[in-house]
Formats: structure tokens, sequence, C-alpha cells
């Protein structure tokens, strides 16, 4: 009788990431397809190459990238992976492109769990759906445990812009109106109130949303009305504002009562010494257009669920440029500006 | 497109806000000097543009109100020299963590390594100490009055359970010392207070009478939505006019002449007064409060005895004089131009409720 | 100093032997320490700084001094604006 020693094989099941899922080998393979191909597959994915081959639709191509790292990963309202779906969609489409294809690249730390990491995929799948947008190529790292905060997404996305539409933050004329597509501050708050030391127990949900669709929307109706369009996230519509003022070289000027706020938002805020204007977004819209088309470009909003709460907060003066002004509803005024960094609570 | 919330937007109404400002305005037959001495109050007089509706027969000066621009640089340094320990999990309120020590703040420690967590209540500290028994958990118990009973609370609790890897960097200061130290300073311009309305729910106004009396100045304690200064600033304009040297209660909701008699009593408990360096100003007698003895063993001092401590102030930076309202931000030399929230010199830059940063933030006129 | 704000309290709870609380301040709930408050209860308002209930709000209080301000506006006792108050003027 011969005796074959049998070697003990590599576990091949897991539950959390390992090393070996980065290495390019068979745990690699395992990895994408029992947690990528599953709910990303499309006639490019399938192929497995190492390069998506696209054919672009004629017109200037628009393209973007941005990383996403937030913390916690879950968060009321979404996740990191639709946050990076809907933030790449977002960037192209305030150029006034439609945003085709993207490239998703992970960076894992060695031991997080693989069934979050799939919850996180089926999302992006689910969000690259409704944006009307394919995922096409893309790329899974592993790092050692204590050196990424368990997940990083980076997305890319290209796009085509519109014929004849023109959007800049270097377009805003003197008399422009300003139009906020909805509530502030929703995103941040959620990060906020969910993370632990806050005593919180909020269930404010974040607002992150593809705006494609309500972009087109609008440029349908009025293409050459529009100046320009920015999504307000890290340092909140202050941030924003401020880019397109300093941009253009105008001035801005918002109306305290018209920022529109939801209670829970509010009462967080308040609570926490914080100023909703400096507080992310991801799923809202400034548009600066010419004066004259602003309660139409408004009406088409309204009727939309993405900016049914849309209003005009303010316009673009020649006063101050660069600067951007709120005026109390006591008739004073202050300067509205960066926010420094993180928002911080304070109890002064 | 705000929906109301109670017991705040009733005092943002503008039509009683212009109301009020008439009667100041109608009342206010000479000059006056009023000082806040409460960041909280300082903040919400910029964000709102008080100071710029207000007659020009008022003048508002921004006191000492904020805890964080008045914590003395030694301490600031301590706690970053405890923060970086690797044993450590160094917990604190929001505003401390931009203010700067000789050359670095606490943002700098935690992106060195150290491990520096924001904490909204005092209790939160007591439960990441429950949670990490094998660390060293200190919390920076910084503030006025007002957050004495939170911190005090924390070690009570602490000593209560018994929970040993809990300690606490006291930074404690009191109003009605501060008061006297700038009625009594020479040059000293004030002629009237708003006593800060939350400091005074837990103390009580009591305090202040004899102030009031000794110096001969009005003291109101106030609150801080815009109609509750206005109104706080118009009863002292009222009191002013009328020579009267008294305490008039103008935050009638939460203040009571005696204020909150448990709070008091734990402060009393867990806490005795001390000589306090105030940064800016200088030594204040008993305007501090430090451990008694009975709860020396969560004196975060003496845990980490951390020796070699020294700190040394910008020369250009005049947070003092500022502090004591012997100077406007903008009077300083260095205002917006060597000193900014970018790069600031001093505490009253640093700190979003320091006169020298709200003024920057929100006066038009800066270039 | 001091931001302090007024919420409802919604629920009354005990934590490491500490009475505290549910808070609502305009839909946002956040838990605070009652220690300092000991009378309150449910329905009741407070402010609240640090994660500690410092003071119950007297509504009754607050009723009267808005009640106050609004008579004597209703009455005009407040003296109608003497110079013309025009925000532009800023």
């Amino acid at each position: 009788m011969t005796i074959v020693p049998i070697c003990p094989a590599p576990v091949m099941q897991h539950e959390t990431v390992q090393m070996a899922h980065g290495a390019g080998g068979r745990l690699s393979q395992t990895l994408m397809q029992r947690v990528f191909m599953p709910h990303l597959h499309n006639a490019f994915l399938d192929l497995l190459d190492d390069q998506a081959k696209l054919d672009l639709p004629p017109g200037r191509t628009a393209f973007s990238t941005d990383t996403y790292v937030v913390s916690p990963v879950f968060f009321p309202g979404g996740n990191i992976g639709e946050l990076a779906v809907n933030g790449t969609v977002n960037d192209l489409a305030v150029g006034g492109a439609k945003p085709l294809y993207l490239s998703a690249g992970f960076v894992l730390e060695e031991g997080f769990s693989l069934a979050e990491l799939e919850d996180i995929v089926k999302s992006m799948a689910e969000a690259a759906r409704r944006a009307g947008v394919m995922i096409v190529t893309g790329d899974t790292k592993v790092v050692g445990k204590g050196q990424c905060d368990r997940i990083f997404i980076n997305t890319s996305g290209i796009g085509i812009i519109r014929e004849g539409v023109n959007l800049s933050c270097r377009n805003l004329k003197v008399s422009d109106s300003i139009i906020l597509s909805g509530t502030v501050g929703d995103h941040g708050m959620a990060i906020m109130t969910s993370r632990e030391g806050l005593s919180f127990q909020s269930r404010i949900t974040s607002d992150c949303a593809a705006l494609n669709g309500m972009i087109s929307t609008i440029l349908d109706e009025v293409p050459f009305a529009i100046h320009a369009m920015r999504d307000p996230t890290r340092g909140g519509v202050a941030a924003t504002l401020n880019e397109l003022a300093s941009s253009s070289s105008v001035g801005i000027e918002i109306h305290e009562t018209t920022i529109p706020v939801k209670p829970d938002v509010r009462g967080a805020c308040e609570l926490l010494g914080i100023d909703p204007l400096h507080v992310a977004n991801e799923g809202k819209l400034v548009v600066a257009v010419a004066a004259g088309d602003a309660e139409r470009v408004l009406e088409v909003m309204r009727a939309l669920d993405l900016g049914r709460d849309a209003v005009i907060i303010g316009s673009v003066v020649d006063d101050h440029p660069g600067m951007v002004v709120m005026r109390t509803v006591y008739g004073s005024r202050r300067i509205i500006d960066l926010p420094l960094g993180e928002q911080l609570p304070r109890i002064c | 497109m705000l929906t109301p919330m109670k017991y705040i937007d009733e005092y943002r109404n503008p039509e009683l806000a212009r109301k009020l400002l008439n009667e100041i305005r109608r009342k206010a037959a000479h000059h006056w000097t009023i000082m806040e001495i409460c960041g909280g109050q300082t903040h919400s007089i910029i964000r709102n543009g008080i100071d710029q509706l207000l007659p020009d027969t008022i003048e508002l000066v921004h006191g000492p109100g904020c805890p964080v621009c008045v914590t003395p640089l030694e301490s600031i340094e301590r706690a970053l020299a405890i923060a970086a320990r690797e044993e450590v999990i160094f917990t604190s309120f929001g505003d401390m963590l931009r203010v700067p020590g000789n050359y670095r703040d606490l943002f700098m420690i935690r992106s060195a390594g150290g491990d520096v967590r924001i904490v909204f209540s005092p209790l939160d500290a007591l439960q990441i100490a429950r949670d990490n028994p094998a660390k060293e958990v200190v919390f920076f118990a910084v503030g006025f009055e007002t957050t004495a009973p939170a911190n005090a609370m924390a070690v009570w609790q602490a000593a209560r359970e018994g929970i040993e890897n809990f300690s606490v960097l006291v930074s404690q200061v009191m109003v009605p010392p501060a008061m006297r130290a700038i009625l009594s300073s020479p040059g000293n311009r004030v002629q009237g207070f708003l006593a800060a309305g939350h400091v005074c729910a837990v103390m009580g106004y009591e305090e202040y009478e004899p102030v009031a009396r000794e110096f001969q100045v009005p003291i109101v304690p106030t609150g801080f939505e815009p109609v509750e200064l206005l109104a706080g600033i118009l009863k002292t304009v009222e009191l002013l006019e009328e020579g009267k040297a008294e305490v008039v209660n103008c935050y009638g909701r939460v203040v009571s002449r005696a204020g909150n008699p448990v709070a008091q009593e734990t402060i009393h408990n867990v806490f005795e007064v001390t000589d306090r360096q105030w940064r800016g100003i200088g030594l204040i007698p008993g305007s501090g409060l430090g451990l008694r003895e009975s709860y020396a063993r969560f004196d975060a001092e003496k845990r980490f005895n951390v020796t070699n401590i020294f700190a040394e102030e910008s020369p250009f930076c005049m947070s003092g004089s500022v502090l004591q309202g012997k100077l406007k931000p903008d009077g300083c030399p260095a205002f917006a131009k060597e000193c900014t929230p970018q790069h600031p010199l001093g505490a009253t830059m640093v700190s979003s409720e320091g006169a020298c940063a709200a003024y920057y933030k929100y006066h038009l006129d800066t270039p | 100093m001091c931001l302090a704000i007024p919420g409802k309290l919604i629920e009354l709870i005990t934590e490491n032997g500490l009475k505290m609380g549910i808070i609502d301040v305009n839909g946002s709930k956040t838990r605070a320490c009652l220690e300092y408050v000991p009378d309150i209860k449910v329905g009741q308002y407070t402010i609240i700084h640090a994660g500690f209930a410092l003071k119950i709000i007297d509504e009754d209080e607050a009723a009267e001094s808005l009640k106050l301000w609004q008579e004597l506006i209703d009455s005009g006792a407040f003296q109608p604006d003497e110079e013309p108050f025009s925000p532009e003027s800023l």
C-alpha cells in the first residue's frame, strides 16, 4: 500500500479579505467571481481584458476622477460604493456631459468583511444602473491591516458634452440668479451624527444621488441660459459659492431666509454649533442661470423629485468681487467664507 | 424656509429685533461702552451683524468669553505632550483641536499618530475609557461655569465606578473674577456688562450683585439669539441712562437668582477655587477651578507629570488687549496681515469665538 | 462659551446609574444626562450643553416675556421709526 502524503490545501473559502486576494492569483480570481462579477457584469467587464475598448459617440469628451475614503463606510442613506458612482457621475454632469462609462479601483484593507464588500459592490451596480452608466473596467489591491481604513474607492468617468453647451465656473455674469436644488447639510450631518462619541441617535440620512437626470432635463429646457453648475460636496454650499465667485471674479449675495434645511439637520447643526452652509452634500445642485430664465429653471427642477425644494437663494453682483456675502434677516451682512477644514462640533 | 424651532426662532423675529433697535436708538442719549463676556454671545452678535445695526452711540466690546482663547499656552503644550503619548487616547471638545501651542496643535498630534478624538460630552470620554481598559483616556476639561457641571460629573462618575484609566486635564475658568480684573484694570472703558446667559443658568446671578455695587456698573444676564441680545443691550442702556448699577435678569426662562443648586453642589464637591492664568491677560486670582484633593488621582497633570513645558507667545500677538476690550481686532497691526485664521498668531484668531476670528470672518471691510 | 440648545425630553432612561434622557431637538435626537434637572418630566423643555441638561425652561416665563414684547409692539409703545431703517444703507 502506498501512503500518499496529503498536503493541506490552502483555504479557499474566506469571510474576510486576505492579502492573497490582491496578488493576482487564484484567490484574486475567486474574489472577482464571488463578489464582483455577479453584480457588475456587462459586455465590457465580462471580457476580463486589461482595458475596456470603447466606441465613443461624437462630441467633446469630459473626463473626471475622484477617490472616496469616507468613514463610516456604511452610513444612513448610503455607503461608500454608491457615493463613488454618484460622485463621478455628478462631476461629469455638471460640466454638461452625459456620463457614459466609469472605472472603479479598490484598495481593500486585509480583514475587511467580504459580505460588506459585496453589499458595497451591489450598491455600486444599482447606482450605475439608475444613473444609466456602465462600470467597464476596474482594479483591486489589498493592503495590510491598518494600512487603509477598510476600503478606499477611486472612480473615473467619461462622458460626452452636450453640443453647444458651455458650463464653467468662470462663466457667471452679474445679475445671474443662483438656484439651490434642495436642503443643505444632509450628507455631512448623517455622517457626523452616526460617528461615535457624539451621543446622537439621529436618523438623518445622506442625500447621496445621481444628478445627471435632473441636469439633462434642465439643459433640455434652457440649454444656453445656464452659465455654471456645481454639486456642493466637501465644504458645503459655502465652498461652492466661493469657488464660483472667485473663478468668475464676481460677487455673490445670498439671503439667509431662503436656505432650505431639514428640521432634524438644523437641530443637529444647532446642537453641535455647525453652520449648515459649511456641511457636505452629495445630491444637491447649485445653478447659476441668466436672471430672465431663473423662474423657468425653478419650475423644471421643482417638477422633479431631486429638485422639489429648489429655490433661488441669491444673485451675482458686481460688489465685492470674489466674495460671497449673506444678507441676514435683520438687514445686516456677513461674509460667507471658505470653511477652514473639517467641521468641528463646538461647545462655545 | 426654516421650520420654526421652539425657544429659538421666537427670538430671531426680525420685526421684534427692529423695534428693540429703535428703542435702543431712542433711549441712548449718551455714548456707552458695553462688554459681553461670552464666546457664544460674541459669535451671535457678529454672525447676525448686531454690532452693525446698533447706533454709533453704543459700542460693544468683546471680552474674554471664549474658554478656548483664554486657556494658557502652558496648558495647551501640556495637552499636546500628553496626547502624543502612545498609551493615551486624548479626548476633547472640538473647539480645542485647532488652538495652536508654540508651533503645533492637536490636529498635528493626530496626524503624527496620536489618538486624538472629538467628543460632544465628557460622558462620551468616560465611555471611551470603559471601552479601552488597556489605554489611558484623558479628557481636556475646558470651560466656563456652564461646562463645569458636565466636567465635574465625569470625574464624580469615574470615582464612583472606579474607572481608573480616566483622567482630566483641567482648564476651568470663572466669569466674575475676570469681570473684576477688567473693571480694576487701568484704562478700563467698560461701563456695563451683558452677563453670559448659560453661565448664569448654572451659577445664578447673585454673585454679580457685589460686583455691580462695588464698581457701579449695571450687569444684565442675557440670552444668545438676536432678540435676546438686543433686549439685554436695551436694558443695559436703560440702566446706564438712569444711573442704576443693578443686576437685572433678561434671560428669565433659564436664569434665576440662585441658579442650579444641584449643579453648584457637584461643582463644589469635585472642584475647588484656584488661581488661574488667562492667556493674554495673565494671572487672575481665584478665577479658576482645580480638582479637590479627594479627586486628585484623576488629575492628568499629576498622572502624567509632564515636565519641560515652555510656552512662548508671539511677540506680535495682542490678544490680551483685545480680550480686555482695550483694542478692537482691526486695531492690531498684525490683523489680517501676519495674523489670519489660516496662520493665527494667538488664540483670539484661532477659535471661531475669538473676537479676531469673528471680526475677520464677518466684517465686510476686511481686505 | 455656552452653546446650549433647547430641546424636548421625550424619554427617560438610566445609563451607568445616571438619570439620562432622550432629547428631541427639532427632530434630531440626542442623549443627555438629567442629573442636574432631577424634577424634569417628559414633555418639558430643557437646554442641553455638552450632553447635559442644565435647566428646565420656564415656559410660563418665556410666554410672558414674548407676550409683553408683542403687547408693547401692538400698543405702539415702541416708537415708530424715527429714521427710516433701510438695510441698503449698511
